[in-house]
């Protein structure tokens, strides 16, 4: 492609597969305590990071 | 739905339900920004006219936007869940976090505390006995259900004032690891007064983060959180937290110096780079929280001062790579998965706020409005009703979030901040939104800057 280059691919869609364990840390818990982020969490889904 | 933005003069597309992002040149960027649904085989005749590219551009575009269409990496479906059941998706959830409020008092009195300067507005100050701490442990550990990890957050007032409950909770927590087959994770939000030789090896060890509170430049921090004669902290506090950081980075270990900008400090970049300066590595700058009638607290004619601020506090910190900005720093591949990103912080069903007194709350920024107390640890009470209007609260239930482009990233936002500001924990803070926004726009930007797609 000449117009376009892509960062990242549809990772949104293939983590559905094995989401939702809720292993991962409370988002407000690890450093803000007044807004939510949540771009910026660890999975700690180890079937889906296989 | 597709963002297109710019930002360091990075044109990028964000495919919002793929999660897919794209780094466009001028005439696909001119073109995408132009398009509001799926796209067709051929451009629309009137485009020609509308852009400043000759055709071929205009048709190179094209082609390529559509190649990406029919890969699913642009114009994608929400098909996640079906509104109607986001409603029941957190309807029992296990709570697997808390914020323990070991301390109702403080050794500052910063001016724009939400805790009222430790005591949450109820004019006892006190700290958390170990009877009230086990019983939290036992709380938490009788209502997480199926989940191994566990978070405790140790919180105040300060915490410092209360480390023998502190060590308490945490011998107790571990003596039931193994027969629960729990993992607990401690960590420590603290003003830092209170730090010596002693407590910062504990927190060393035990504690796999912490939450260091600092403003920025001396006058900044003063100006905001005297110490209860009135007198500045920066001065008692900075040793200390170097002593802390330099100890947890030789360890591998996270920790964040935290500070709050206000209305008071728009150049809130020249803080971040501070603290930097001092050798910090991870740093998170957080919007003040304030009622509208705060002196301190933003008012509408400020944001666009502080996007552009944002902005320039990505510029500023692409010179420095070494530092890890807490809002910057944004996982696009390996993140959490989309399921985490609809539902929310989790405050009210996954997470609660105990007080010294043993009373439970949605969350820290809750914790002495009656009117949202869940229960007791001491009458055995937990109002399932109330727990059940927060699980019920996501994505897809906030009006506001199911149209907005950064809805998987920021979550749905605080619901302590939209009734502070609206009366409503379901309607979003637009404020604060659009910052969180900004912020997004920044890190992507950087990622793409990073990754040697587009230039400085």
């Amino acid at each position: 492609m000449t117009h376009i280059q892509t960062l990242n691919g549809a990772t949104l869609k293939q983590s559905a597969a094995h989401g939702g364990c809720g292993e991962c840390q409370t988002s407000c818990q690890s450093a803000c305590k007044t807004s939510c982020t949540v771009g910026n969490q660890k999975c700690e889904n180890k079937e889906r990071q296989k | 739905m597709v963002h297109t933005f710019k930002c360091l003069n990075v044109p990028v597309a964000v495919d919002v339900n793929s999660g897919a992002v794209h780094v466009l040149d001028e005439a696909a960027y001119d073109v995408l920004s132009r398009l509001d649904g799926p796209m067709g085989d051929k451009c629309p005749e009137e485009l020609y006219a509308a852009l400043p590219h000759d055709r071929a551009a205009i048709d190179g575009a094209w082609a390529e936007l559509k190649e990406l269409q029919d890969s699913g990496l642009l114009f994608t479906d929400d098909n996640y869940l079906d509104p109607q059941a986001a409603v029941l998706m957190q309807w029992d959830a296990p709570i697997k976090a808390l914020c323990l409020h070991v301390s109702h008092d403080c050794n500052l009195r910063c001016k724009y505390c939400f805790a009222s300067t430790g005591d949450f507005g109820t004019g006892k100050r006190m700290t958390m006995d170990a009877e009230t701490a086990k019983k939290a442990i036992d709380f938490v550990i009788e209502r997480s259900g199926t989940r191994r990890n566990i978070e405790v957050d140790f919180f105040g007032g300060e915490p410092l004032m209360a480390m023998d409950t502190v060590k308490a909770t945490v011998d107790y927590a571990r003596s039931l690891e193994e027969k629960h087959n729990k993992h607990f994770r401690f960590t420590i939000t603290t003003n830092g007064v209170l730090l010596d030789d002693e407590n910062i090896a504990y927190i060393n060890e035990v504690m796999s983060n912490a939450v260091l509170s600092l403003d920025g430049r001396k006058e900044i921090n003063d100006a905001m959180r005297p110490t209860v004669n009135g007198k500045g902290s920066y001065d008692v506090i900075l040793p200390k937290f170097k002593k802390l950081a330099q100890q947890r980075e030789g360890e591998g270990k996270d920790y964040y110096i935290r500070g709050t900008f206000t209305r008071h400090n728009p150049d809130f970049a020249a803080d971040v780079t501070h603290m930097a300066d001092l050798g910090f590595h991870s740093i998170s700058v957080e919007p003040v929280v304030g009622a509208p009638e705060d002196e301190w607290a933003f008012k509408e004619e400020d944001l666009p001062g502080i996007l552009a601020e944002y902005e320039k506090l990505a510029a500023e910190l692409l010179e420095r790579p070494d530092v890890n900005f807490f809002h910057y720093n944004v996982d696009l591949s390996q993140g959490p998965c989309v399921i985490k990103r609809l539902r929310g912080c989790g405050a009210g069903c996954e997470y609660v706020a105990i007080t010294p007194d043993g009373d439970i709350y949605p969350c820290h920024q809750f914790v002495g409005n009656e009117d949202y107390k869940l229960g007791s640890l001491y009458d055995g009470t937990f109002d399932m009703e109330l727990a059940r209007k927060f699980a019920g609260l996501n994505v897809y239930t906030r009006p506001d979030c199911r149209e907005c482009w950064a809805r998987f990233y920021c979550s749905g936002g605080c619901s302590a901040s939209n009734l502070l500001v609206n009366g409503d924990i379901k309607k979003p803070n637009r404020f604060g939104c659009e910052m969180q926004k900004k912020r997004l726009e920044c890190a992507i930007a950087m990622k793409a800057i990073r990754a040697g797609l587009a230039e400085k």
